[in-house]
């Protein structure tokens, strides 16, 4: 073979395999991008004043808006972050810090089992658990969240903690600091930001389940009303309201998607600022 | 009592199965600077961490052996080996402030954990140990800004000061100017001699000028044993061993 029909010969080659990357690039933004924009173009209706300050509106009731729901994801969310968050960071201070045995490579292990049961199973789990006892309520759904949300905590703590380095762990110990100074005021301080990048991250994903709250919440349409009531939420919101009758209910269904991926995709901004700022 | 701060009685130490002091006397005279020096991989910065009890920290590190401190074995049961850190400071090879503070802090932060909460009493410390460090007159006006936007020298210096605002009475410097320029290494070794008018200095170097330098006393380590120890003065101009002599002519190391 001549060496310029091999040289045309790896051209070719070359253009037929960028043209597959970049259409498989294509191929994986399409629906990205479809399901923004269309959740955009339907939701941008449903969006007024009104949307952000008035509760789910009565049946025949004409606007409306999600404020209930709106507070009571936070409300959920904040529920969770307090049980789940110091579970999971202290978990992972745990495992970076103060284990070196067998006995951390068995807890990591069923922290990643933990990580990769479906939410509807821990829903259930919840609902046997608390529901039966308590009844659908803001506390079933967020102990079911937390439980989604430690493993995702406890593994990003681990690893940030890891990072930093030992020399500086040193230079604290070698002060006749003690051990859990040492991991609270030096080591911990140091990874905050990568420690709250991890929570930031698990409250995103959270913060999209539906199927562990369907089960554990159940339907409510007015504001909070204590803890072992239920409350509205998001994520439900669309999943009731865009299968009602109501042509109102149907919109606000698309308004929440809208709120919803907004939030979602505002955490992932802040985690991007978190991380290109580190020290 | 003896003039000694520390000494050393049988010193073993090991890394799982592998030992790498053996059977180590040595007795540490008080306000003096004592050099320990020898090739890498002879003991020496295990020896100094074991002084403080850092070594112990590694997994599957192990002494054994007596270390007393002002005639208490550190090693007995009972002891906390977090105030026997409090007492022995030291500074490493790398200097390693805390990033995430700023230099105040960094200073300030020792005695903070050690119960100092008063701010007038905090500035007056921090300013005491940088002025020891001789890093004061350099940094007063940036003692909010990170300590790692010093030079590596400011770093080694500031390192020092934070070391002894916790009030140690010895310190353990691990080739504290290897990692620095030629400049800042003269001004750590002129800090040095500096210090031993009030405290026990033990500093571990590979390099044999800075030994004679900055030394009172020199112990020469190889291969796990104290092969030499005595004045510096001595031990240059007319060492005892024949590996030492080869090893402060270059010979070898």
């Amino acid at each position: 073979m001549s060496g310029s029909s091999y040289y045309r010969l790896r051209r070719i080659k070359d253009v037929i395999v960028r043209f597959m990357v970049y259409l498989a690039l294509l191929i994986a933004l399409i629906p990205l991008f479809s399901v923004i924009f269309e959740v955009a173009r339907r939701g941008i209706i449903a969006i007024n004043l009104d949307f952000f300050v008035k509760p789910t509106p009565t049946v025949g009731e004409v606007g409306g808006g999600i404020a209930n729901a709106i507070q009571g994801t936070f409300i959920t969310i904040g529920l969770t972050c307090l049980i789940g968050v110091p579970i999971g960071v202290i978990s992972g201070i745990f495992l970076s810090e103060y284990s070196e045995s067998r006995f951390s490579t068995i807890i990591r292990f069923f922290n990643e089992v933990l990580n990769g049961i479906p939410s509807i199973v821990i829903g259930i789990f919840s609902y046997a658990l608390i529901v039966l006892a308590v009844g659908f309520s803001v506390i079933a759904a967020s102990f079911a969240l937390s439980i989604i949300m430690i493993p995702i905590v406890t593994r990003t703590t681990e690893e940030a903690l890891k990072l930093v380095p030992a020399t500086i762990r040193e230079a604290a110990i070698a002060l006749g600091m003690p051990r859990w100074k040492t991991v609270v005021y030096i080591v911990l301080r140091s990874a905050k930001k990568t420690v709250a990048t991890g929570i930031l991250l698990a409250i995103a994903r959270i913060t999209g389940e539906s199927a562990p709250i369907l089960v554990t919440m159940g339907y409510w349409r007015w504001w909070f009303a204590g803890l072992n009531r239920p409350v509205a939420n998001l994520a439900l919101n669309i999943f009731l309201f865009a299968n009602s009758p109501f042509e109102n209910w149907v919109v606000l269904a698309w308004g929440s998607a809208l709120i919803l991926i907004m939030m979602v995709l505002g955490i992932n901004i802040v985690v991007r600022i978190l991380m290109r700022e580190r020290y | 009592m003896s003039t000694y701060k520390i000494e050393v009685e049988k010193l073993n130490a090991w890394f799982g199965s592998k030992q790498v002091l053996k059977n180590i006397d040595m007795k540490v005279k008080d306000r003096a600077v004592t050099a320990i020096m020898g090739p890498s991989g002879c003991g020496k910065t295990t020896f100094i961490r074991c002084l403080n009890r850092m070594h112990e920290l590694t997994p599957g590190a192990r002494v054994s052996g007596r270390v007393l401190l002002d005639g208490i074995n550190i090693y007995d049961d009972g002891i906390d080996p977090v105030q026997i850190r409090r007492k022995v400071g030291m500074i490493f090879q790398k200097p390693n402030p805390f990033p995430m503070l700023s230099i105040y802090d960094n200073v300030a932060l020792g005695p903070k954990l050690n119960g100092v909460k008063d701010r007038k009493t905090l500035d007056l410390i921090v300013r005491r140990s940088l002025e020891l460090a001789g890093l004061w007159d350099e940094v007063k006006n940036d003692l909010d800004k990170s300590g790692v936007s010093l030079s590596g020298g400011q770093q080694q210096r500031l390192c020092i000061a934070r070391a002894l605002a916790v009030e140690p009475e010895v310190l353990l410097m691990d080739e504290p100017t290897s990692a620095l320029d030629p400049m800042s290494a003269a001004k750590i070794e002129a800090l040095i001699r500096k210090l031993a008018e009030n405290y026990t200095v033990i500093i571990v170097t590979h390099n044999i000028q800075q030994a004679a330098r900055v030394s009172d006393y020199v112990a020469f380590f190889y291969l796990g044993e104290l092969i030499e120890y005595g004045p510096t003065k001595d031990v240059f101009e007319k060492p005892r061993s024949e590996l030492t002599e080869r090893y402060i002519t270059g010979k070898f190391g």
